[in-house]
Protein backbone atom coordinates (compact mmCIF):
# COMPACT_ATOMS: atom_id res chain seq x y z
CA UNK A 1 0.00 0.00 0.00
CA UNK A 2 1.33 3.69 -0.97
CA UNK A 3 2.32 5.97 1.56
CA UNK A 4 1.40 9.62 1.61
CA UNK A 5 4.56 12.17 2.07
CA UNK A 6 3.48 12.85 5.79
CA UNK A 7 3.39 8.79 6.21
CA UNK A 8 6.40 8.00 4.86
CA UNK A 9 8.55 10.91 6.68
CA UNK A 10 6.44 9.83 10.05
CA UNK A 11 7.50 6.18 8.94
CA UNK A 12 11.02 7.05 8.94
CA UNK A 13 11.76 9.19 11.84
CA UNK A 14 9.56 6.44 13.63
CA UNK A 15 11.88 3.87 12.63
CA UNK A 16 8.20 1.84 11.29
CA UNK A 17 8.12 -0.11 7.81
CA UNK A 18 4.60 1.26 6.86
CA UNK A 19 1.97 3.95 9.36
CA UNK A 20 -1.28 4.69 8.79
CA UNK A 21 -3.29 7.30 9.81
CA UNK A 22 -4.37 7.41 13.54
CA UNK A 23 -0.92 5.64 14.12
CA UNK A 24 0.98 7.39 17.39
CA UNK A 25 4.90 7.18 16.34
CA UNK A 26 7.64 8.37 18.63
CA UNK A 27 10.17 10.52 16.47
CA UNK A 28 13.70 12.66 17.23
CA UNK A 29 13.28 15.84 15.45
CA UNK A 30 16.06 17.23 13.49
CA UNK A 31 15.79 20.76 14.97
CA UNK A 32 13.83 22.69 17.59
CA UNK A 33 12.35 25.94 16.66
CA UNK A 34 11.58 28.30 19.68
CA UNK A 35 11.64 32.32 19.67
CA UNK A 36 11.04 35.07 22.08
CA UNK A 37 9.44 32.77 24.29
CA UNK A 38 12.61 30.34 25.02
CA UNK A 39 12.58 32.41 28.04
CA UNK A 40 9.44 31.34 29.53
CA UNK A 41 10.35 27.66 27.88
CA UNK A 42 13.61 27.44 29.94
CA UNK A 43 11.85 28.94 32.81
CA UNK A 44 9.70 25.88 33.56
CA UNK A 45 12.54 23.68 33.10
CA UNK A 46 15.27 25.35 34.86
CA UNK A 47 16.17 22.55 37.43
CA UNK A 48 16.45 19.90 34.88
CA UNK A 49 18.84 22.15 32.55
CA UNK A 50 21.32 22.41 35.68
CA UNK A 51 21.27 19.08 36.32
CA UNK A 52 20.53 16.80 32.98
CA UNK A 53 21.55 20.11 30.30
CA UNK A 54 20.14 20.18 27.29
CA UNK A 55 19.52 17.30 24.57
CA UNK A 56 22.06 18.04 22.01
CA UNK A 57 24.07 21.85 21.45
CA UNK A 58 23.16 21.76 17.48
CA UNK A 59 19.37 20.39 18.34
CA UNK A 60 17.40 24.24 19.21
CA UNK A 61 17.32 26.93 16.72
CA UNK A 62 17.05 29.68 18.69
CA UNK A 63 15.68 33.29 16.90
CA UNK A 64 14.51 36.93 18.81
CA UNK A 65 11.87 37.89 16.70
CA UNK A 66 8.90 38.47 18.13
CA UNK A 67 9.40 41.95 20.17
CA UNK A 68 12.41 42.98 18.81
CA UNK A 69 14.10 45.50 19.73
CA UNK A 70 12.78 45.23 22.72
CA UNK A 71 9.58 47.33 23.38
CA UNK A 72 9.79 47.26 27.66
CA UNK A 73 11.65 46.30 30.56
CA UNK A 74 10.09 43.12 30.36
CA UNK A 75 10.60 42.25 26.62
CA UNK A 76 14.50 43.37 27.44
CA UNK A 77 14.75 40.92 30.31
CA UNK A 78 12.92 38.49 28.18
CA UNK A 79 15.94 39.02 25.79
CA UNK A 80 18.47 39.36 28.18
CA UNK A 81 17.33 35.62 29.84
CA UNK A 82 17.53 34.07 26.79
CA UNK A 83 21.61 34.90 25.72
CA UNK A 84 22.23 33.90 28.97
CA UNK A 85 20.51 31.06 28.42
CA UNK A 86 22.32 30.59 24.84
CA UNK A 87 25.62 31.41 26.37
CA UNK A 88 25.48 28.89 29.39
CA UNK A 89 24.61 26.07 27.06
CA UNK A 90 26.42 26.65 24.39
CA UNK A 91 23.19 26.63 21.56
CA UNK A 92 24.65 26.93 18.23
CA UNK A 93 22.26 28.17 16.42
CA UNK A 94 21.39 31.20 18.10
CA UNK A 95 20.32 34.20 15.85
CA UNK A 96 20.05 37.20 18.10
CA UNK A 97 17.84 40.50 16.75
CA UNK A 98 17.71 41.47 13.47
CA UNK A 99 18.63 38.59 11.82
CA UNK A 100 15.21 37.78 10.33
CA UNK A 101 11.54 36.39 11.52
CA UNK A 102 12.11 32.90 12.62
CA UNK A 103 10.70 30.81 9.76
CA UNK A 104 12.83 32.91 6.98
CA UNK A 105 15.87 32.41 9.62
CA UNK A 106 14.86 28.54 9.37
CA UNK A 107 15.02 27.99 5.42
CA UNK A 108 17.63 30.97 4.96
CA UNK A 109 20.09 28.71 6.90
CA UNK A 110 19.91 25.30 5.46
CA UNK A 111 17.89 24.37 8.83
CA UNK A 112 15.19 23.38 7.42
CA UNK A 113 15.64 20.99 4.13
CA UNK A 114 13.95 18.41 2.34
CA UNK A 115 12.96 15.42 3.96
CA UNK A 116 13.96 16.67 7.45
CA UNK A 117 11.07 16.94 10.16
CA UNK A 118 11.31 20.75 12.11
CA UNK A 119 9.14 21.45 15.03
CA UNK A 120 8.17 24.48 16.87
CA UNK A 121 7.16 26.57 19.71
CA UNK A 122 5.07 28.92 17.10
CA UNK A 123 1.78 28.01 14.61
CA UNK A 124 3.62 29.09 11.26
CA UNK A 125 6.37 26.55 11.65
CA UNK A 126 4.41 24.31 9.05
CA UNK A 127 5.94 27.36 6.44
CA UNK A 128 9.32 24.49 5.82
CA UNK A 129 7.07 22.28 3.42
CA UNK A 130 7.84 25.14 0.79
CA UNK A 131 11.14 23.18 0.41
CA UNK A 132 9.98 20.02 1.05
CA UNK A 133 10.60 19.47 4.83
CA UNK A 134 7.60 18.32 7.48
CA UNK A 135 7.28 21.12 9.96
CA UNK A 136 4.67 21.31 12.81
CA UNK A 137 4.00 23.59 15.48
CA UNK A 138 3.71 22.92 19.29
CA UNK A 139 3.46 24.55 22.80
CA UNK A 140 5.97 25.63 24.91
CA UNK A 141 5.41 23.25 27.93
CA UNK A 142 6.86 20.20 24.64
CA UNK A 143 9.02 22.48 23.40
CA UNK A 144 10.79 22.74 26.78
CA UNK A 145 10.60 18.46 27.36
CA UNK A 146 11.55 18.87 23.96
CA UNK A 147 14.88 20.54 24.78
CA UNK A 148 15.53 18.03 27.41
CA UNK A 149 14.65 14.85 25.84
CA UNK A 150 15.26 15.84 22.15
CA UNK A 151 11.92 13.25 21.51
CA UNK A 152 8.08 13.42 21.01
CA UNK A 153 5.25 11.48 19.70
CA UNK A 154 3.12 12.40 16.69
CA UNK A 155 -0.23 10.80 15.49
CA UNK A 156 -0.30 10.20 11.90
CA UNK A 157 -2.52 12.63 9.89
CA UNK A 158 -5.11 11.96 6.92
CA UNK A 159 -3.62 13.52 4.13
CA UNK A 160 -5.43 16.21 1.48
CA UNK A 161 -4.23 16.33 -1.73
CA UNK A 162 -4.07 19.53 -3.41
CA UNK A 163 -3.91 19.51 -7.45
CA UNK A 164 -3.13 23.13 -8.87
CA UNK A 165 -3.78 23.59 -12.65
CA UNK A 166 -3.55 26.47 -15.06
CA UNK A 167 -1.62 29.40 -14.92
CA UNK A 168 -2.14 32.47 -12.05
CA UNK A 169 -3.07 35.92 -14.57
CA UNK A 170 -0.90 38.43 -13.71
CA UNK A 171 -1.66 40.85 -10.79
CA UNK A 172 -2.65 37.00 -8.92
CA UNK A 173 -0.12 36.24 -6.61
CA UNK A 174 0.70 32.90 -4.84
CA UNK A 175 -1.19 34.76 -1.31
CA UNK A 176 -4.18 35.15 -3.51
CA UNK A 177 -4.26 31.39 -4.21
CA UNK A 178 -3.91 30.18 -0.72
CA UNK A 179 -6.74 32.55 0.43
CA UNK A 180 -8.60 31.19 -2.18
CA UNK A 181 -8.36 27.82 -1.02
CA UNK A 182 -9.15 28.93 2.31
CA UNK A 183 -12.52 30.40 1.67
CA UNK A 184 -13.12 27.39 0.18
CA UNK A 185 -12.47 24.78 2.73
CA UNK A 186 -12.84 27.26 5.38
CA UNK A 187 -10.60 27.51 8.65
CA UNK A 188 -11.00 24.14 9.97
CA UNK A 189 -11.07 22.63 6.53
CA UNK A 190 -7.66 20.50 7.02
CA UNK A 191 -7.62 20.47 10.39
CA UNK A 192 -5.35 17.93 12.14
CA UNK A 193 -4.25 17.03 8.45
CA UNK A 194 -1.06 16.67 6.09
CA UNK A 195 -1.82 18.99 2.84
CA UNK A 196 0.01 18.44 -0.13
CA UNK A 197 0.07 20.30 -2.96
CA UNK A 198 0.81 19.31 -6.68
CA UNK A 199 0.09 20.21 -10.07
CA UNK A 200 1.79 22.81 -11.93
CA UNK A 201 3.72 23.91 -9.40
CA UNK A 202 6.52 25.28 -11.32
CA UNK A 203 5.12 28.51 -11.65
CA UNK A 204 5.61 28.77 -7.68
CA UNK A 205 9.82 30.35 -6.73
CA UNK A 206 10.35 28.95 -2.73
CA UNK A 207 9.29 32.28 -2.24
CA UNK A 208 5.70 31.69 -3.38
CA UNK A 209 5.54 28.06 -2.24
CA UNK A 210 6.51 29.83 1.25
CA UNK A 211 3.29 32.10 1.38
CA UNK A 212 1.34 29.14 0.68
CA UNK A 213 2.91 26.64 3.33
CA UNK A 214 2.91 29.45 5.61
CA UNK A 215 -0.71 30.23 5.75
CA UNK A 216 -1.45 26.24 6.20
CA UNK A 217 -2.47 26.32 9.43
CA UNK A 218 -4.92 28.88 8.70
CA UNK A 219 -6.94 26.05 7.64
CA UNK A 220 -6.13 23.80 10.63
CA UNK A 221 -3.24 21.38 8.60
CA UNK A 222 -0.61 20.22 10.39
CA UNK A 223 1.62 20.86 7.93
CA UNK A 224 1.67 21.92 4.25
CA UNK A 225 4.54 20.74 1.65
CA UNK A 226 5.40 21.25 -1.83
CA UNK A 227 7.62 18.18 -3.35
CA UNK A 228 11.20 19.44 -3.92
CA UNK A 229 12.17 19.65 -7.26
CA UNK A 230 14.97 21.54 -9.62
CA UNK A 231 13.28 24.86 -8.12
CA UNK A 232 13.66 23.77 -4.65
CA UNK A 233 17.14 22.20 -5.34
CA UNK A 234 18.64 25.70 -7.23
CA UNK A 235 17.39 27.83 -4.25
CA UNK A 236 19.41 25.40 -2.19
CA UNK A 237 22.13 25.76 -4.28
CA UNK A 238 22.57 29.17 -4.22
CA UNK A 239 22.23 29.19 -0.88
CA UNK A 240 25.56 27.48 -0.56
CA UNK A 241 23.27 24.19 0.55
CA UNK A 242 25.23 20.75 -0.38
CA UNK A 243 22.76 18.17 -2.31
CA UNK A 244 24.14 15.54 -0.19
CA UNK A 245 22.95 16.90 3.37
CA UNK A 246 19.69 16.26 2.51
CA UNK A 247 16.93 13.47 0.71
CA UNK A 248 14.04 14.82 -0.45
CA UNK A 249 10.85 12.16 0.77
CA UNK A 250 8.23 11.80 -2.13
CA UNK A 251 4.55 10.41 -1.44
CA UNK A 252 3.87 7.15 -3.34
CA UNK A 253 1.85 7.66 -6.63
CA UNK A 254 -0.23 4.92 -4.85
CA UNK A 255 -0.99 6.84 -1.86
CA UNK A 256 -4.35 7.40 -0.50
CA UNK A 257 -5.69 10.64 0.48
CA UNK A 258 -9.00 11.48 2.72
CA UNK A 259 -9.78 14.14 0.18
CA UNK A 260 -8.39 15.26 -3.11
CA UNK A 261 -9.08 19.10 -4.92
CA UNK A 262 -8.48 20.71 -7.52
CA UNK A 263 -8.33 24.27 -8.58
CA UNK A 264 -7.67 25.85 -11.83
CA UNK A 265 -5.31 29.09 -11.24
CA UNK A 266 -6.19 30.19 -14.40
CA UNK A 267 -9.37 31.45 -13.00
CA UNK A 268 -8.24 32.73 -9.79
CA UNK A 269 -8.33 36.82 -8.95
CA UNK A 270 -7.05 38.48 -6.15
CA UNK A 271 -8.64 37.76 -2.98
CA UNK A 272 -9.11 39.61 0.07
CA UNK A 273 -9.70 38.25 4.01
CA UNK A 274 -11.93 40.26 5.68
CA UNK A 275 -12.62 40.73 9.12
CA UNK A 276 -12.41 38.80 11.62
CA UNK A 277 -11.37 35.31 10.22
CA UNK A 278 -8.83 33.94 7.61
CA UNK A 279 -11.61 32.66 5.74
CA UNK A 280 -14.30 35.24 5.69
CA UNK A 281 -12.77 35.64 2.14
CA UNK A 282 -14.13 37.86 -0.78
CA UNK A 283 -12.99 38.94 -4.31
CA UNK A 284 -11.26 42.09 -4.72
CA UNK A 285 -13.95 44.07 -6.02
CA UNK A 286 -16.54 43.05 -3.67
CA UNK A 287 -14.50 45.26 -1.39
CA UNK A 288 -13.09 47.32 -3.13
CA UNK A 289 -13.47 50.93 -2.26
CA UNK A 290 -12.96 50.03 1.87
CA UNK A 291 -11.41 53.06 3.33
CA UNK A 292 -7.67 51.84 4.82
CA UNK A 293 -5.56 53.44 7.73
CA UNK A 294 -2.70 51.26 7.23
CA UNK A 295 -1.11 49.08 5.12
CA UNK A 296 1.40 46.46 6.46
CA UNK A 297 3.26 44.41 3.62
CA UNK A 298 5.80 42.22 4.40
CA UNK A 299 5.96 40.01 7.55
CA UNK A 300 7.04 35.51 7.03
CA UNK A 301 4.16 35.35 4.78
CA UNK A 302 5.31 37.98 2.21
CA UNK A 303 8.45 39.91 3.30
CA UNK A 304 10.76 38.43 0.79
CA UNK A 305 12.53 39.85 -2.20
CA UNK A 306 9.97 39.11 -4.77
CA UNK A 307 7.69 40.82 -2.48
CA UNK A 308 9.21 43.81 -1.93
CA UNK A 309 10.04 43.91 -5.59
CA UNK A 310 6.47 44.19 -6.79
CA UNK A 311 5.63 46.29 -3.88
CA UNK A 312 8.51 48.75 -5.47
CA UNK A 313 7.42 48.13 -9.21
CA UNK A 314 4.21 49.20 -8.09
CA UNK A 315 5.59 52.31 -5.99
CA UNK A 316 7.86 53.40 -8.35
CA UNK A 317 7.71 57.11 -8.44
CA UNK A 318 4.37 57.38 -6.42
CA UNK A 319 3.30 58.81 -3.34
CA UNK A 320 1.47 56.90 -0.90
CA UNK A 321 -1.51 58.07 -0.26
CA UNK A 322 -1.43 60.78 2.53
CA UNK A 323 -3.94 59.13 5.00
CA UNK A 324 -1.97 56.02 4.74
CA UNK A 325 0.74 54.71 6.89
CA UNK A 326 2.82 51.81 4.77
CA UNK A 327 5.00 49.89 6.61
CA UNK A 328 7.45 47.35 4.90
CA UNK A 329 8.62 44.44 7.26
CA UNK A 330 11.53 42.34 5.68
CA UNK A 331 11.43 38.61 6.35
CA UNK A 332 15.22 38.81 7.39
CA UNK A 333 18.33 40.99 7.08
CA UNK A 334 19.65 39.10 3.73
CA UNK A 335 16.69 40.32 2.37
CA UNK A 336 16.63 43.33 3.64
CA UNK A 337 20.15 43.55 2.32
CA UNK A 338 19.93 42.59 -1.12
CA UNK A 339 16.59 44.92 -1.23
CA UNK A 340 19.01 47.88 -0.24
CA UNK A 341 21.19 46.63 -3.32
CA UNK A 342 18.68 46.35 -5.45
CA UNK A 343 17.57 49.95 -4.93
CA UNK A 344 14.33 48.55 -4.15
CA UNK A 345 14.31 50.40 -0.02
CA UNK A 346 15.12 53.50 -2.29
CA UNK A 347 12.04 53.82 -4.00
CA UNK A 348 9.71 52.81 -0.94
CA UNK A 349 11.30 54.99 1.16
CA UNK A 350 10.93 57.56 -1.54
CA UNK A 351 7.53 56.71 -1.66
CA UNK A 352 6.83 57.60 1.61
CA UNK A 353 6.67 53.97 3.72
CA UNK A 354 8.55 53.24 6.97
CA UNK A 355 10.93 50.66 7.17
CA UNK A 356 10.72 48.39 9.82
CA UNK A 357 13.26 45.92 11.37
CA UNK A 358 13.58 42.50 10.39
CA UNK A 359 11.26 40.76 12.92
CA UNK A 360 7.24 40.42 13.71
CA UNK A 361 6.62 43.49 14.92
CA UNK A 362 2.48 44.74 14.33
CA UNK A 363 1.81 41.22 13.27
CA UNK A 364 0.79 39.82 16.86
CA UNK A 365 -0.44 43.71 18.18
CA UNK A 366 2.67 43.58 20.59
CA UNK A 367 4.79 46.90 18.91
CA UNK A 368 5.41 48.54 15.64
CA UNK A 369 1.99 49.61 14.08
CA UNK A 370 -0.44 49.15 16.42
CA UNK A 371 -3.67 49.99 15.17
CA UNK A 372 -6.06 52.41 17.46
CA UNK A 373 -10.10 51.92 17.42
CA UNK A 374 -12.25 52.52 14.23
CA UNK A 375 -9.03 51.84 12.01
CA UNK A 376 -8.57 49.34 9.29
CA UNK A 377 -5.13 47.85 8.04
CA UNK A 378 -4.87 45.75 4.84
CA UNK A 379 -1.87 43.75 6.01
CA UNK A 380 0.16 40.72 4.07
CA UNK A 381 0.31 38.97 7.05
CA UNK A 382 -1.18 35.69 7.83
CA UNK A 383 -3.82 36.65 10.56
CA UNK A 384 -7.01 38.76 10.54
CA UNK A 385 -8.15 38.02 13.97
CA UNK A 386 -10.01 40.41 16.33
CA UNK A 387 -7.22 42.46 18.46
CA UNK A 388 -4.50 40.62 16.31
CA UNK A 389 -3.06 43.63 15.84
CA UNK A 390 -2.98 45.26 19.22
CA UNK A 391 -6.81 46.55 19.12
CA UNK A 392 -9.95 44.58 19.35
CA UNK A 393 -11.62 47.56 18.17
CA UNK A 394 -9.93 48.08 14.98
CA UNK A 395 -10.37 45.55 11.26
CA UNK A 396 -7.00 43.86 9.53
CA UNK A 397 -8.13 42.60 5.72
CA UNK A 398 -5.21 40.05 4.23
CA UNK A 399 -4.30 40.71 0.60
CA UNK A 400 -1.53 40.20 -1.53
CA UNK A 401 1.50 42.73 -1.38
CA UNK A 402 0.37 43.84 -5.09
CA UNK A 403 -2.97 44.48 -4.23
CA UNK A 404 -1.73 46.31 -0.37
CA UNK A 405 0.62 48.27 -2.36
CA UNK A 406 -1.89 49.63 -5.11
CA UNK A 407 -4.05 50.04 -2.26
CA UNK A 408 -1.76 52.34 -0.77
CA UNK A 409 -1.62 54.71 -2.95
CA UNK A 410 -5.30 55.18 -3.68
CA UNK A 411 -6.16 54.71 0.31
CA UNK A 412 -8.76 52.49 -0.85
CA UNK A 413 -8.77 48.49 -1.14
CA UNK A 414 -8.23 48.36 -5.10
CA UNK A 415 -7.94 45.54 -7.50
CA UNK A 416 -4.18 45.42 -8.54
CA UNK A 417 -4.69 44.71 -11.89
CA UNK A 418 -6.45 48.09 -12.27
CA UNK A 419 -2.29 49.15 -12.06
CA UNK A 420 -0.35 45.83 -13.69
CA UNK A 421 -1.30 45.68 -16.80
CA UNK A 422 1.18 43.29 -17.56
CA UNK B 1 -21.46 25.10 37.81
CA UNK B 2 -21.98 27.43 34.79
CA UNK B 3 -21.70 26.49 31.08
CA UNK B 4 -19.85 29.02 28.97
CA UNK B 5 -21.30 28.56 25.38
CA UNK B 6 -19.29 30.42 22.41
CA UNK B 7 -19.76 29.89 18.71
CA UNK B 8 -17.03 28.28 16.42
CA UNK B 9 -13.84 29.30 15.19
CA UNK B 10 -12.82 30.30 19.00
CA UNK B 11 -8.67 31.74 18.39
CA UNK B 12 -6.47 32.19 20.55
CA UNK B 13 -6.57 35.66 19.95
CA UNK B 14 -9.53 35.63 21.50
CA UNK B 15 -8.89 33.45 24.24
CA UNK B 16 -5.48 35.59 25.20
CA UNK B 17 -4.84 38.50 22.90
CA UNK B 18 -1.61 38.47 21.61
CA UNK B 19 -0.61 41.83 22.90
CA UNK B 20 0.02 39.98 26.44
CA UNK B 21 1.95 36.59 24.73
CA UNK B 22 5.15 38.17 26.40
CA UNK B 23 4.75 39.88 29.38
CA UNK B 24 2.38 37.29 30.85
CA UNK B 25 3.27 33.49 31.14
CA UNK B 26 2.45 32.60 35.01
CA UNK B 27 -1.21 31.40 35.70
CA UNK B 28 -1.47 34.64 37.80
CA UNK B 29 -0.72 36.81 35.37
CA UNK B 30 -2.76 34.97 32.70
CA UNK B 31 -6.26 34.70 34.43
CA UNK B 32 -7.55 38.48 34.71
CA UNK B 33 -6.94 38.44 30.60
CA UNK B 34 -8.66 35.17 29.76
CA UNK B 35 -11.01 35.54 26.60
CA UNK B 36 -10.97 39.41 27.19
CA UNK B 37 -11.77 40.36 23.79
CA UNK B 38 -14.60 37.67 23.53
CA UNK B 39 -16.33 37.74 26.54
CA UNK B 40 -15.13 40.35 29.46
CA UNK B 41 -17.75 38.50 32.01
CA UNK B 42 -15.80 35.37 31.79
CA UNK B 43 -12.32 36.74 33.96
CA UNK B 44 -14.50 38.02 36.35
CA UNK B 45 -17.19 35.37 36.97
CA UNK B 46 -15.31 31.96 36.09
CA UNK B 47 -15.62 29.60 39.13
CA UNK B 48 -14.56 26.06 39.41
CA UNK B 49 -15.82 23.43 38.36
CA UNK B 50 -17.36 25.21 35.13
CA UNK B 51 -17.67 23.85 31.50
CA UNK B 52 -16.84 25.73 28.07
CA UNK B 53 -19.29 24.31 24.88
CA UNK B 54 -18.12 25.40 21.96
CA UNK B 55 -18.66 24.80 18.09
CA UNK B 56 -15.55 23.67 15.58
CA UNK B 57 -11.96 24.92 15.51
CA UNK B 58 -11.74 25.73 19.42
CA UNK B 59 -8.33 27.29 19.94
CA UNK B 60 -7.08 27.92 16.16
CA UNK B 61 -4.28 30.10 15.39
CA UNK B 62 -1.11 30.68 17.21
CA UNK B 63 0.52 28.42 19.41
CA UNK B 64 0.07 30.09 22.49
CA UNK B 65 0.07 28.23 25.49
CA UNK B 66 -1.26 30.76 27.77
CA UNK B 67 -5.25 29.79 27.00
CA UNK B 68 -4.80 26.30 28.25
CA UNK B 69 -2.54 27.38 31.22
CA UNK B 70 -5.28 29.91 32.48
CA UNK B 71 -8.40 27.18 31.34
CA UNK B 72 -6.63 25.03 33.95
CA UNK B 73 -5.33 27.23 36.51
CA UNK B 74 -9.37 29.05 36.74
CA UNK B 75 -10.63 25.29 37.25
CA UNK B 76 -12.50 24.96 33.45
CA UNK B 77 -13.75 21.14 34.91
CA UNK B 78 -13.68 20.94 30.50
CA UNK B 79 -13.97 22.25 27.12
CA UNK B 80 -16.40 19.97 24.89
CA UNK B 81 -16.40 21.24 21.43
CA UNK B 82 -17.24 20.44 17.77
CA UNK B 83 -13.82 19.98 16.74
CA UNK B 84 -10.40 21.74 18.12
CA UNK B 85 -7.08 23.00 16.41
CA UNK B 86 -4.20 20.52 16.78
CA UNK B 87 -2.28 23.01 18.72
CA UNK B 88 -4.36 23.54 21.25
CA UNK B 89 -5.04 20.31 21.20
CA UNK B 90 -2.03 18.90 22.13
CA UNK B 91 -1.40 21.81 24.97
CA UNK B 92 -4.24 21.08 26.55
CA UNK B 93 -2.48 17.45 26.95
CA UNK B 94 0.65 18.53 27.96
CA UNK B 95 -1.09 20.76 30.59
CA UNK B 96 -3.88 17.87 31.68
CA UNK B 97 -7.08 20.01 30.41
CA UNK B 98 -10.24 17.66 29.67
CA UNK B 99 -10.82 18.38 26.21
CA UNK B 100 -13.90 16.51 24.54
CA UNK B 101 -14.14 16.46 20.81
CA UNK B 102 -18.14 15.75 20.47
CA UNK B 103 -20.41 17.35 17.81
CA UNK B 104 -23.78 15.46 19.04
CA UNK B 105 -23.54 16.96 22.49
CA UNK B 106 -22.41 20.43 21.51
CA UNK B 107 -25.63 20.31 19.35
CA UNK B 108 -27.85 18.70 22.06
CA UNK B 109 -27.33 21.27 24.39
CA UNK B 110 -29.78 23.84 25.49
CA UNK B 111 -29.96 27.08 28.13
CA UNK B 112 -30.13 25.28 31.21
CA UNK B 113 -29.35 22.04 31.08
CA UNK B 114 -26.81 20.25 33.25
CA UNK B 115 -24.00 18.69 31.82
CA UNK B 116 -22.49 15.80 33.34
CA UNK B 117 -19.42 14.11 32.69
CA UNK B 118 -17.39 10.97 33.16
CA UNK B 119 -13.70 10.45 31.93
CA UNK B 120 -13.12 7.68 32.83
CA UNK B 121 -16.16 6.19 31.41
CA UNK B 122 -15.67 8.88 28.16
CA UNK B 123 -19.85 9.57 29.07
CA UNK B 124 -21.18 13.19 28.82
CA UNK B 125 -24.89 13.54 29.82
CA UNK B 126 -26.36 16.23 28.55
CA UNK B 127 -30.01 17.01 30.11
CA UNK B 128 -31.60 13.29 29.83
CA UNK B 129 -29.59 12.30 26.79
CA UNK B 130 -26.16 10.50 27.03
CA UNK B 131 -23.35 11.12 24.47
CA UNK B 132 -20.01 9.00 24.29
CA UNK B 133 -16.22 10.25 23.66
CA UNK B 134 -14.02 8.11 22.67
CA UNK B 135 -10.40 7.64 25.21
CA UNK B 136 -7.06 8.89 24.04
CA UNK B 137 -4.32 6.73 23.20
CA UNK B 138 -2.91 4.95 25.98
CA UNK B 139 0.68 6.79 24.94
CA UNK B 140 -1.07 9.88 25.66
CA UNK B 141 -2.95 8.87 28.70
CA UNK B 142 0.31 7.83 30.08
CA UNK B 143 1.46 11.94 29.56
CA UNK B 144 -2.12 13.40 31.50
CA UNK B 145 -1.76 10.52 34.35
CA UNK B 146 1.70 11.83 35.05
CA UNK B 147 0.04 14.64 35.88
CA UNK B 148 1.00 16.41 32.61
CA UNK B 149 4.42 16.78 29.87
CA UNK B 150 6.70 18.05 32.32
CA UNK B 151 6.06 15.92 35.13
CA UNK B 152 6.26 12.79 32.97
CA UNK B 153 9.43 14.26 31.15
CA UNK B 154 10.69 14.65 34.24
CA UNK B 155 9.84 11.24 35.59
CA UNK B 156 11.54 9.87 32.59
CA UNK B 157 15.02 11.48 32.90
CA UNK B 158 14.94 10.50 36.52
CA UNK B 159 14.66 6.52 34.93
CA UNK B 160 17.47 7.28 32.79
Amino acid sequence: MGMTFAEKILAKYGGERQVTPGQIVTVSPDHLLTHDNTAAIVQKIQEELEKYGIYNKTFPVVVLDHVIPAASEKTARNHKIIRDFVKKHGIKNFFDIGIGICHQVMIEKGLALPGKLLLGSDSHTCSYGAVGAFSSGIDRTEAAALMLTGETWLKVPSSIKITLKGKLKSGVMAKDVILHIIGDISASGATYCSVEFTGNIKQFSVDDRFTIANMGVEMGAKNAYFPPDEITTSYLDQIGIARSSYTPVFPDRDASYDMELEYDLSNMVPMIACPHSVDNVRKVDEVAGIEINQCLIGTCTNGRVSDLQITARILKGKKVHPDVRLLILPASKKVYEEALRNGIIEILVKAGAVILPPGCGPCLGAHQGVLAPGERCLSTANRNFKGRMGCKEAEIYLSSPATAAVSAIYGVITDPREVIKT
Amino acid sequence: MRIWKYGDNINTDMLFPGKYTYTCSTPEEIKPHLLEDLDPLFAKNVKEGDIILAGRNFGCGSSREQPVVGLKAVGIKAVIAKSFARIFYRAAINQGLLLIECPEAVDAYSEGDKIEINAEKGIIKIGDKRFSFPSLPPEILAIRDAGGLLSYTKLKLRKK
